[in-house]
C-alpha cells in the first residue's frame, strides 16, 4: 500500500501475479503441523521491520522465525482466504482486519499474553479503533496518513486544501493523484465536505464527477510512484502515502508534506494472528516483542514511519517526531478517518473509479 | 529398428509431464475461472460460487465495452505500426548477406535479454519531461537559437517548452511497439527464408517489377508468417497490463487494467473472472481466423 524504501517493482510484479499464485493456494490444503515447537512464520509487508528485529527476537526466545514478505493486503488476503498456508502472525491494515474479522479468519487476541499491550497509545484511535473494537483480533503496529506531497520552490504556500489537486487548474499537468480507488474517492468525498466511507451513491457520484471534470488538470493516476514523479520534476503537487514522501525528502530537501485541512485518509497496518497458524502462542510471544518500548523505538527509526507505542516515543528519533510527514498535526489527524471496509457496497466504488478511468 | 512413434507405450509415457503440465498449470486454473465467471461476490470480497449470469451482463455493460473497444483498436494501431516497421525489417533480413543475417537476428533478440519491466521503465527516462528526448530537443532548440542570433535574428524560436510526451495513451503504443516488434519480425523472417526464391526469379524475369513482385509474389507467399506475426502483436497487445499502468496517463485503462482492478483492490474475482473470458473469447476467435486463413492459403506453411 505505502511502503518505504519498497521497490515498486516488486509490488507490481505481485499485484498481477497474486491472482494467480492464491488459485495455486487454493488447491493446496492447509499444512498440518504437529505441537507447537520453537518456531514461528511471521508474514509481513517488505521492508517494514528493524534491521536486527528478528534476529534479536530469535536470541532472546530460541524461537526461529521463518519471515514471508507481501507487497499489497489484497495478496496477503488471497494467500490466506482458502485456508491459512501456516502463518503464524500477519500485518494487514485496517480494512482488511475487519473483512479478514467479518470472514471469521483472526485469532482473537489473548491480551493476557500480551502484557506489554499498555504502552499502546491510550488514543482511542489507536486503543479502540473503530476496524477492532478492544483490539480484538489486530494490534496497531505502525501508522500514517495520505496528504499532499509537493515541490516546496513551486508553490507559494504550503497546500492546505485538497482543492489544490483535486478542484484547481492551478498545477495543469503537474498533478498526479493515487491510482487506489478507495483512497481516491474517498479524499475526494472529504473534499466535497461528506465522509470518507460514504455510501450513498449520489454523493460517490458527485465525487466521481468531480474527478472526470479534473482529469484534465491531472498527468497522471500514480500506481505506486507519486513519488517518483514528484522527484523526478514530473509533477509538483501530488496526492501520496506519507511513508513514499518521507522517502524521497531525504534525497530532496524542496519536497515537503502537508495533510489538507478537510482531513485526509489515515491508515494503520496490525499484528494479527490468523486462525489455522501452528505457533499461536509463540505469534503471542512475537507480538508482545514488537510492543516493547525501546523494540519498537528501533524498528520506527529504522523504517521512519509513526508509531502508535506511547512508551516507544521516548526513544524515537526527534527529528522523526518533528516531521509532520511522519507525524501530522494532531488537528489533521483528527478530520482524518480509517478506511473501513464497505462490504457489498464495494461495488459503488468499483463502479465509480472504471468510470474516471474509462470516461 | 522400429520407429518410436509407432511405439504407443513409449510416446504415451513421453506425453506424461507435457499433458500433465497443461491440465495442472492451464486447463484446471482456466477451469476454475470458468467457473468462478459464474459466482458472485460475497460482501467480504469472498467468491460464492453460483450459476449467474450477471458478470457477463455487467461485462458487457457499454463502459466496460468501452474499454474492450479502446484496448482493441489500441492493440490494431500497435499491430499496424509493427507492420510498418516489422515487415521491411523482415525482408531485409531475410535477404541480408548470409553472413549478416544471424548478426542482425541477434539485434532483433538482443532486447529479450534485459527484463520487459526494465525496458519499459527505460522509456519512462526516454520520454518524461525532463527526459532525454526532451534534453536532446532543448539541445537542439538552444543550438539553433544560438545559429539564428548569430545570423542577427533574435529570439525567433521563443523559450524551449518541453513537450508532454509520456503519461498518455501515444506513449502506451510507443511502449507497446518497442515490446511486441520482435514477436512479429520473427515469424515473418521465418517464412521469407523458407520461400522459394525461384518464384520470385520467375516473376521478374516475366516483367514484372520489384515492386509487383513484392505485392503479387512475395506477400502472398509470405502470408501464412505475416498472418502469424500480425496475430501475435495483436494478442500480446490486447491483454497488455504492464505498460499502460507504467506510460499512460488518465485515460489510459485497458482490459488487462480492468482485470487487474476487479482480482486486486475490487477483489470482485467473479467479475474479473468473466471479464477475463470475454477477453479469452476474443482470442480464441483470433486463432480460429488464423486456422481458417492457414487450411486455405496455398502459401508457405509456418
Amino acid at each position: 500500500m505505502k511502503k518505504f524504501i519498497e521497490k515498486p517493482i516488486t509490488r507490481r510484479s505481485f499485484l498481477r501475479s497474486s491472482a494467480a499464485v492464491s488459485i495455486g493456494v487454493a488447491l493446496a490444503p492447509g499444512l498440518v503441523w504437529g505441537a507447537e515447537e520453537k518456531k514461528l512464520n511471521v508474514y509481513n509487508w517488505d521492508t517494514y521491520i528493524g534491521e536486527n528485529t528478528i534476529r534479536n527476537f530469535s536470541k532472546q526466545t530460541g524461537i526461529k522465525v521463518k519471515y514471508d514478505l507481501f507487497a499489497n493486503n489484497e495478496e496477503m488476503f488471497a494467500k490466506l482466504k482458502e485456508g491459512n498456508p501456516g502463518f503464524d502472525v500477519i500485518f494487514p491494515s485496517d480494512y482488511m482486519v475487519e473483512t479478514m474479522t467479518a470472514l471469521n479468519m483472526l485469532v482473537t487476541l489473548n491480551h493476557k499474553k500480551i502484557p506489554n499491550i499498555k504502552n499502546i497509545d491510550p488514543d482511542p484511535n489507536f486503543s479502540n479503533p473503530a476496524y477492532s473494537p478492544g483490539l480484538k483480533h489486530a494490534i496497531p503496529y505502525m501508522w500514517g496518513t495520505i496528504g499532499i506531497g509537493y515541490r516546496k520552490s513551486k508553490v507559494q504556500s504550503a497546500p492546505t486544501s485538497w482543492k489544490t489537486v483535486l478542484d484547481s487548474d492551478e498545477f495543469k499537468g503537474r498533478i498526479a493523484l493515487l491510482a487506489d480507488q478507495r483512497a481516491c474517492i474517498g479524499v475526494t468525498l472529504k473534499y466535497l465536505g461528506y465522509k470518507l466511507n460514504s455510501t450513498n451513491p449520489e454523493e460517490i457520484a458527485q465525487a466521481r464527477d468531480l474527478l472526470i471534470k479534473q482529469k484534465s488538470n491531472i498527468k497522471t493516476f500514480a500506481e505506486d510512484n507519486g513519488q517518483d514523479l514528484l522527484l523526478s520534476g514530473e509533477c509538483d503537487v501530488v496526492m501520496e502515502w506519507n511513508g513514499d514522501i518521507v522517502q524521497i525528502m531525504e534525497e530532496d530537501e524542496d519536497i515537503g508534506y502537508s495533510v489538507p485541512k478537510e482531513g485526509g485518509v489515515v491508515w494503520m497496518d496490525n499484528m494479527c494472528i490468523p486462525k489455522g497458524g501452528p505457533h499461536p502462542d509463540n505469534a503471542h510471544a512475537f507480538i508482545n516483542f514488537i510492543l516493547d518500548a525501546k523494540v519498537n523505538a528501533e524498528i520506527a527509526n529504522f523504517i521512519h514511519y509513526a508509531t502508535p507505542n506511547a512508551a516507544a516515543k521516548k526513544y524515537v528519533l526527534p527529528k522523526d517526531l518533528k516531521n509532520p510527514a511522519i507525524y501530522p498535526p494532531p488537528s489533521a489527524v483528527a478530520k482524518s478517518e480509517v478506511i473501513v471496509d464497505v462490504g457489498d457496497k464495494a461495488r459503488l466504488f468499483d463502479e465509480a473509479w472504471v468510470a474516471v478511468k474509462a470516461g | 529398428m522400429e520407429n518410436w512413434r509407432d511405439n504407443k507405450l513409449v510416446a504415451a509415457i513421453l506425453l506424461v509431464p507435457s499433458s500433465a503440465w497443461i491440465l495442472i498449470f492451464f486447463t484446471l486454473p482456466l477451469a476454475i475461472v470458468w467457473v468462478y465467471s459464474f459466482g458472485e461476490r460475497g460482501p467480504q470480497g469472498q467468491t460464492i460460487l453460483g450459476l449467474s449470469l450477471e458478470n457477463y451482463a455487467r461485462a458487457v455493460e457499454w463502459i466496460h465495452l468501452g474499454i474492450l473497444w479502446k484496448s482493441i483498436w489500441t492493440a490494431a494501431v500497435t499491430t499496424l505500426i509493427c507492420f510498418i516497421m516489422g515487415f521491411p525489417l523482415s525482408l531485409g533480413i531475410a535477404f541480408a548477406p548470409k553472413k549478416y543475417k544471424n548478426l542482425l537476428l541477434l539485434l532483433v533478440i538482443l532486447p529479450f535479454w534485459t527484463n520487459l519491466l526494465i525496458r519499459t521503465y527505460a522509456w519512462i527516462a526516454v520520454l518524461r519531461t525532463r527526459g532525454f528526448l526532451n534534453f536532446g530537443l532543448e539541445w537542439v532548440h538552444e543550438k539553433l537559437d544560438a545559429a539564428l542570433t548569430l545570423m542577427g535574428l533574435h529570439d525567433v524560436m521563443g523559450t524551449f517548452t518541453p513537450l508532454a510526451l509520456l503519461y498518455n495513451h501515444p506513449a502506451v503504443i510507443i511502449g507497446l511497439v518497442y515490446v511486441a516488434l520482435p514477436f512479429l519480425v520473427l515469424p515473418i523472417y521465418a517464412t521469407l527464408e523458407k520461400l522459394d526464391r525461384s518464384y520470385l526469379e520467375a516473376s521478374l524475369d516475366l516483367g514484372a517489377g520489384q515492386w509487383r513482385t513484392m505485392i503479387s509474389v512475395t506477400i502472398p507467399l509470405a502470408f501464412p508468417g505475416i498472418f502469424s506475426g500480425l496475430l501475435l502483436v495483436f494478442i500480446l497487445s490486447l491483454g497488455t497490463y504492464l505498460t499502460p499502468v507504467l506510460l499512460g496517463g488518465t485515460d489510459s485503462m485497458m482490459i488487462g487494467n480492468l482485470i487487474a482492478q476487479e482480482f486486486g483492490p475490487a477483489r470482485d474475482w467473479p467479475f474479473g473472472s468473466a471479464l477475463s473470458f470475454m477477453l479469452l473469447y476474443i482470442t480464441f476467435i483470433m486463432l480460429w481466423l488464423r486456422a481458417a486463413v492457414a487450411s486455405r492459403s496455398k502459401g508457405v506453411g509456418y
